[in-house]
């Protein structure tokens, strides 16, 4: 078996020990994904596993042996910057919107926030749901704020991180 | 990170064979136990990936429902029938950790999550006795702001971290397990010990012992349930105090009542004394205060931890009040 990484086949570490995030940026050298406490405590390694957020920090490589991961270099159509390559839809939103200072916390957000939104739209609740029973989850500000509370910015950019994923995925947004 | 092997068990069976070698450990989605691998906390000389065993969530013909121990807690969360018929379980799923962290976590590895005592994880500078047994515990006499207040000991005064427990107390879950002696079925409620002399030892499980699923009884009450948790921050913070409660009343009556407490008790607290101090009294504040006062009539608060005690029978008495229609 191996982990397709973007939709290309890796061969899972032979040490066991290997953190996926550790896998990403030193066996494959995809940097896009950031060490931040490296203890489940800040979001920053957030990659999407099947489509899933996970947080690359607590997972063993080879847990996701037969698995698919997708990092923030596989979120772009094409290669990002080079001719014919076009970022993601939020990509270009944190750009316009200011949705970060430092950057090192955006990789994480953004693949946070687009296992969000698929998570919004098969109706799995929040701690600020009001209405349980409810099949429709509307992304208020305060949805997406309590929706993104394990991504944090050190820099306290959060105002326009949450402008940029309310332009794409707030109730109403056309995607 | 001690060198351990890995392993993915075909069926429960041979999860069973495998994890009965010494030193091996089941690992569901590894957000606690690779944390503690990696500060070298636990030391596993093998891991036994159970995330491929069934997680399934199911209902009975008996009217129950099945959580396959390898559901992940969002599934759990946004099923329709926990949603609709058990409230306060996603609920309490939903205000623990982070999206990212409850994608991965299993089941059955939330009920087996240690504490987040901070003694616990200072191996290089502090005494513990569930990490090193008979040490001692520096949290007791230490900075205790976030330990418990009911079922401590004079050796450990940790509290049970989950939110997803709380709820399953409260709500009759029955835990079902598998060995090499066959399968058993354990209330919640028995499934973690209190401390004691043997903070080491947390549940009654046997070595090798595996979580096959958990059971939520038809319980028509739990429609009308919620859990409240009052942490430090919005989210993504452990609770000081949480309240996982159910309520029915009929002519402003409790007929039926079920209550459980997180952040102030060294394992999920199911409040026996408060339910049974209010079936059968008025729904109204006066009687959910007296019950509030029942529950916490124990309490031994340290040195920093006595607000807990008030704003426990605070939160009991305004979730009680919500669910009974009034103001909270």
């Amino acid at each position: 078996m191996s982990i397709s990484v973007n939709g290309s086949a890796a061969e899972p570490p032979e040490d066991p020990r290997v953190s996926l995030l550790d896998f990403l940026r030193e066996r494959l050298q995809l940097h896009g994904t950031k060490k931040g406490c490296d203890q489940g405590a800040c979001g920053a390694c957030t990659v999407l596993a099947d489509g899933e957020r996970i947080l690359s920090c607590l997972a063993l490589a080879v847990q996701y042996d037969g698995r698919s991961v997708t990092t923030i270099e596989g979120l772009a159509a094409g290669a990002a910057g080079e001719p014919g390559g076009v970022l993601h839809p939020l990509q270009q939103a944190f750009i316009d919107r200011d949705g970060f200072q430092c950057g090192y916390c955006t990789p994480g957000q953004i693949c946070s926030a687009v296992g969000m939104a698929a998570e919004a739209r098969r109706g799995v609740p929040s701690h600020v749901t009001a209405d349980l029973s409810a099949d429709q989850i509307a992304l208020s500000r305060d949805e997406l704020r309590e929706r993104m509370s394990g991504n944090l910015c050190r820099c306290g950019a959060h105002n326009g991180i949450i402008d940029a994923i309310s332009e794409i995925y707030a109730a109403g947004a056309v995607r | 990170m001690k060198l351990f092997t890995y392993a993915r068990p075909a069926d429960a069976e041979d999860a069973l064979h495998q994890g009965a070698a010494d030193g091996a450990r089941y690992l569901g989605g590894g957000t606690n136990l690779v944390d503690l691998m990696r500060e070298t906390i636990e030391r596993p000389g093998a891991l036994i990936d159970v995330t491929g065993l069934p997680g399934a969530i199911e209902e009975t013909a008996g009217g129950s429902l099945l959580l396959g121990a390898a559901a992940r807690n969002t599934a759990v969360a946004e099923h329709r029938a926990v949603r609709t018929r058990y409230p306060m379980l996603a609920r309490a799923i939903m205000a623990g950790a982070s999206p990212q962290i409850r994608n991965m976590a299993t089941v059955a590895g939330n009920l087996l999550q240690r504490t987040r005592c901070a003694y616990f994880y200072d191996h290089a500078g502090s005494r513990c006795n569930k990490r090193v047994p008979g040490q001692g515990c520096d949290a007791i006499e230490g900075f205790n702001r976030e330990h418990a207040i009911l079922g401590a000991s004079a050796a450990c005064v940790a509290t049970h971290p989950s939110d997803m427990c709380v709820a399953l107390a409260a709500l009759d879950a029955v835990v079902h397990t598998r060995s090499a002696d066959g399968g058993r079925t354990v209330p919640l409620t028995e499934l973690h010990r209190l401390p004691g002399d043997h903070p080491e030892i947390e549940t009654i499980l046997q070595p090798g012992e595996l979580v096959t699923a958990v059971e939520l009884p038809a319980l028509p009450l739990a429609a009308r349930s919620t859990y409240r948790k009052v942490r430090d921050r919005a989210s993504y913070a452990f609770a000081l105090v949480s309240v996982a409660a159910a309520l029915d009343t009929r002519g402003g009556a409790v007929r039926d009542v079920r209550i459980a407490l997180g952040g102030v008790a060294t394992k999920p607290w199911r409040a026996w004394r408060a339910e049974e101090a209010l079936r059968g009294r008025p729904a109204g504040a006066e009687s959910f205060r007296a019950a509030a006062e029942a529950e916490l009539a124990d309490a031994r608060p340290l040195a920093d931890n006595g607000f807990k005690v008030e704003l426990a029978k605070r939160t009991i008495t305004a979730v009680l009040t919500e669910l009974a229609g009034g103001e909270a």
